[in-house]
C-alpha cells in the first residue's frame, strides 16, 4: 500500500527495490542518518549510484570487510577527501560517457571542519556530485565531540558545560558557492525529504544536500523521538528548510510556527541541552532574526 | 624518437602524457593537481596538453590532487600527479591510502628540504618520510631515465601481480630545472609497450565496499597480501625491462646499479644525482690504482636487499651517502644498507642536506677518510652548504 505521505512514491518506479541502506548494518537504533538512506532509495531507483563515504558513522555502518551492508558500491575515502575523491569518480564517468550519479555521504565533521575547504572547492569547480551532509551536530563515530555544526548550548564531551557559540551556517556557506542546487531536508516530512533527493539526482553539477540527522546516542534522547524531534526544531524555525539555486534563488519549503512550545519542546526531550545553560528568549531572538533574512532574500527571488 | 632539450620536469609531463593518450581506448586519464615549487613546469605543462579521453582536475590542496587520483583510479582511468616536500607531507595520508587500496597511480615527486624554515633544494628526506606507505619507489639520476622511469612505473604498477602505486623521484634544482637531451618516445611506442589498463578490482555497480573496515585479522590478511606484492615486483621489474627494451631499443637500469663494482674493496652507497659524482671520483681513484667503486640504489622500496649484499659481498669498506636525515639515527639508507654487508667496515655520512653543493672533491675526502679509517664510527653529518 501507498502511504500517502510520500505522495505514493513507496513502492513506485523510483523506489529502489533493494535498499541502499540493508540489513546488517551497525547504524544505532533510531539514527537518523538510517532514514535519511532510507529516503533516498525511495528516490533513487532510475539511477546507478556509486557513493563515496569518509570516515565517519557511514563508514561503520556497512560492517566488517569483505562485508557490505551497502546495497550500492561505496568507495571509502580518508576524513577530509570525500569531495576530491568523488570529483575522480565523477571525472572517469564524464570521458566514459556514463551517467552515473556520484553521492558523497558525509557527517557534520567531514564537511563544517576538516572536509570544509575540499568541499568548497569541488563546489568551485562545480564537479557533478551529489554532496549529502547528514548533519548529526556532534562528531558522532568518536563519542560525541563538538563540532563546528554543534549548536549553543550543547554539552558533548569536549564542551561539558555546553557549546558557548552557535553553528556554521552551512547553506549559507554553500548558496555563497552559486552552486546549481543547495537545500535543507526535513527528516519529519518525508515528501519533502523524497521530493529533494529526486531532484538533486535528477540535476547535474554540484548539488548539496543538508540533513538534520537526529543521533539519539549523542543528543541523549529517545531512539523512537528522532523524527518527531525534526518536526519540532522544523515548528520552531530552528531548523530552516528551504532550497537555494545558483546562490541566487531561494525558496522556503516549510514555513515555520515559532511556535515556543516546540522549541522548549526540542530542547528538554534532548539530554545535551541543560535548562540553565540555554537562554529560550535569546534562541527564539536569534531563530527570529535569521528568519527575517531569509524571508527577505525568499522574497527578492520570487 | 624524438631527441628534446627539456627539464625532468617537462619531461615527466610529456611521458606521463603518452602514458596517458596510451589509455585513450580504456577508461582514459587524469588526475588531480597542485602546484609547488619545483614541480610547477610539470603540472604547468600537463595543463596544456590535449588528451582525447582525460581530465586534469586543478584541486586545492596536494591532500585532493591524491584524492583525485584515487576516485579516477579506482574507477578505472590511468591516472598522475606530481608533488614535492611540504606537499608529499600535506599528501600524505592519501599516500597511504592510495597504497593500501591497490591503486596503480604513478607520482612524479621532485625531492626537496622539507620545511619550515622554508628551502626549496634538493633534499630526499621528503619521499624517504613516505618509504613506509607501500609504494614502489624510483630515484633517477638523469632526465632521460625520469621520463623512461614514468612510462616505465605504468607497465610495472598495473601488472596484475604488482596492482600497487609508483613514485618517480628526482632531485630538485639538479633534474628538475636542468635541460638535458631526452629522447621521448613515439606515441604508437608507448601503446604498444602499455596495455590498456583493466583495473581487477575497479567499481561498477555492484554494492562492492572499496576500504571500509578491517579488523586486527583482516589486516594481517592485508599487509600480507601487500608484502607479497612488493616482493613480486623484482621479478616483474625484470620483464618490464625487458619489453621496454624491445620497444624503445634501451633498457631501463636495473633495482642496483654498480659502477665499477667486480672487484672493488671500497664503495660508497648513494640514490640520485649523487652517484653521478659518486661515479667521476671512482674514475679518479681507479687512475690512482684504488679499487673504489659506487652503487646507486635506484629502486629504494621494495628495498632490493639480496642485490646490495650481493654487490657488496666483498668489499671491506662501504660508505653510505645520505641526502636525509632521520633526526636522532642518522641517514636512513646508511640504517637500511648496513645491514647487507655484514663483513664490511659500514659507515654512514650525510651530505648536501637543504640542498647543498656536494662536489667531487667532498666525496673524494670522504672516500680517502674511508679508507684510512679502521672502525665505523657514528654517522657523520658533513657540511657542504
Ligand atoms: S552515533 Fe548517532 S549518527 Fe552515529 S550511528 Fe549512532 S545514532 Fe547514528
Amino acid at each position: 500500500m501507498a502511504e500517502p505521505i510520500l505522495k505514493g512514491e513507496y513502492q513506485s518506479e523510483v523506489d529502489r527495490s533493494e535498499p541502499i541502506l540493508r540489513a546488517g548494518n551497525t547504524n544505532c537504533g533510531g539514527c537518523g542518518m538510517s532514514v535519511a538512506y532510507n529516503m533516498l532509495s525511495l528516490a533513487a531507483a532510475k539511477h546507478q549510484l556509486q557513493f563515496v563515504i569518509p570516515a565517519c558513522c557511514g563508514i561503520v555502518t556497512p560492517g566488517q570487510f569483505p562485508y557490505s551492508a551497502y546495497g550500492a558500491p561505496v568507495v571509502a575515502s580518508t576524513f577530509a577527501a570525500a569531495a576530491a575523491t568523488a570529483s575522480g569518480l565523477a571525472a572517469t564517468a564524464q570521458m566514459n560517457g556514463e551517467d552515473t550519479r556520484v553521492v558523497c555521504w558525509a557527517g557534520d565533521g567531514g564537511t563544517y571542519d576538516i572536509g570544509m575547504a575540499t568541499v568548497s572547492a569541488a563546489a568551485e569547480r562545480n564537479e557533478d556530485i551529489l554532496y549529502v551532509c547528514y548533519d548529526n551536530e556532534i562528531y558522532g563515530n568518536t563519542g560525541g565531540q563538538r563540532s563546528s555544526a554543534t549548536p549553543l548550548g550543547a554539552a558533548t564531551t569536549t564542551t561539558p558545560a555546553g557549546k558557548d557559540i552557535g553553528k556554521k551556517d552551512i547553506l549559507a556557506i554553500m548558496a555563497a558557492h552559486r552552486v546549481p542546487y543547495a537545500a535543507s531536508i526535513s527528516l519529519g516530512h518525508a515528501d519533502d525529504a523524497v521530493d529533494k533527493f529526486k531532484k538533486a539526482l535528477n540535476m547535474s553539477g554540484f548539488r548539496f544536500l543538508h540533513i538534520l540527522a537526529p543521533c539519539p546516542t549523542g543528543w541523549k534522547s529517545e531512539a523512537a523521538e528522532g523524527i518527531g524531534l525534526i518536526r519540532l526544531a522544523v515548528s520552531a524555525g530552528l531548523f530552516q528548510v528551504f532550497e537555494v539555486w545558483d546562490g541566487q534563488r531561494f525558496e522556503i519549503s516549510i514555513e515555520p510556527e515559532f511556535s515556543r512550545s516546540a522549541l522548549k519542546s526540542y530542547m528538554e526531550k534532548q539530554g545535551r541541552f541543560k535548562e540553565e545553560l540555554v537562554d529560550l528568549d535569546a534562541v527564539e531572538q536569534a531563530v527570529r532574526n535569521s528568519w527575517d533574512i531569509l524571508s527577505q532574500r525568499a522574497k527578492m527571488s520570487s | 624518437m624524438t631527441i628534446q632539450l627539456i627539464s625532468a620536469n617537462h619531461a615527466s609531463a610529456m611521458a606521463a602524457t603518452l602514458a596517458g593518450r596510451a589509455n585513450r581506448n580504456a577508461r582514459g586519464f587524469g588526475g588531480g593537481v597542485y602546484p609547488i615549487t619545483p614541480q610547477t613546469e610539470c603540472i604547468e605543462l600537463l595543463c596544456r596538453q590535449q588528451f582525447d579521453k582525460g581530465s586534469i582536475v586543478r584541486v586545492e590542496s596536494e591532500h585532493s590532487a591524491m584524492a583525485v587520483c584515487m576516485g579516477m583510479s579506482v574507477s578505472g582511468a590511468r591516472t598522475f600527479t606530481a608533488s614535492s616536500s611540504n606537499g608529499l607531507a600535506y599528501m600524505a595520508e592519501n599516500v597511504y591510502a592510495a597504497a593500501f587500496s591497490r591503486l596503480p597511480i604513478v607520482m612524479m615527486a621532485v625531492n626537496r628540504t622539507l620545511g619550515p624554515p622554508w628551502n626549496i633544494w634538493v633534499d630526499h628526506g621528503d619521499t624517504l618520510m613516505l618509504r613506509d606507505a607501500g609504494w614502489i619507489q624510483l630515484y633517477c639520476q638523469d632526465n632521460q631515465e625520469v621520463a623512461d622511469s614514468i612510462i616505465f612505473s605504468y607497465r610495472l604498477a598495473e601488472d596484475a601481480r604488482v596492482l600497487l602505486p609508483a613514485m618517480v623521484c628526482q632531485d630538485a634544482f639538479v633534474l628538475s630545472h636542468t635541460m638535458m637531451e631526452t629522447d621521448l618516445p613515439e606515441q604508437e611506442q608507448v601503446d604498444r609497450y602499455l596495455p590498456d589498463l583493466d583495473l581487477p578490482h575497479r567499481v561498477k555497480f555492484d554494492p562492492v565496499m572499496i576500504g571500509g573496515l578491517d579488523f586486527p585479522r583482516e589486516t594481517e590478511v592485508h599487509r600480507r597480501q601487500h608484502q607479497e606484492a612488493l616482493e613480486r615486483v623484482f621479478d616483474v621489474y625484470g620483464e618490464c625491462q625487458d619489453e621496454f627494451e624491445e620497444v624503445f631499443g634501451r633498457r631501463p637500469p636495473d633495482p642496483v646499479v654498480p659502477y665499477c663494482m667486480d672487484d672493488a674493496e671500497i664503495a660508497f652507497v648513494s640514490m640520485g644525482t649523487t652517484s653521478s659524482t659518486t661515479d667521476t671520483v671512482v674514475d679518479k681513484l681507479r687512475a690512482e690504482g684504488i679499487r673504489a667503486g659506487s652503487v646507486r640504489v635506484r629502486m629504494y622500496r621494495p628495498f632490493p636487499e639480496k642485490a646490495l649484499t650481493e654487490m657488496l659481498a666483498n668489499c671491506e669498506r662501504v660508505g653510505v651517502l645520505d641526502r636525509d636525515i632521520s633526526l636522532g639515527l642518522g641517514g636512513v639508507l646508511w640504517s637500511e644498507v648496513r645491514g647487507c654487508a655484514p663483513r664490511a667496515l659500514v659507515q654512514g655520512y650525510m651530505l648536501g642536506l637543504g640542498g647543498g653543493d656536494v662536489r667531487p672533491q667532498h666525496i673524494e675526502s670522504l672516500f680517502r677518510e674511508l679508507a684510512a679509517s679502521s672502525s665505523a664510527a657514528a654517522p657523520k653529518l658533513v657540511e657542504v652548504g
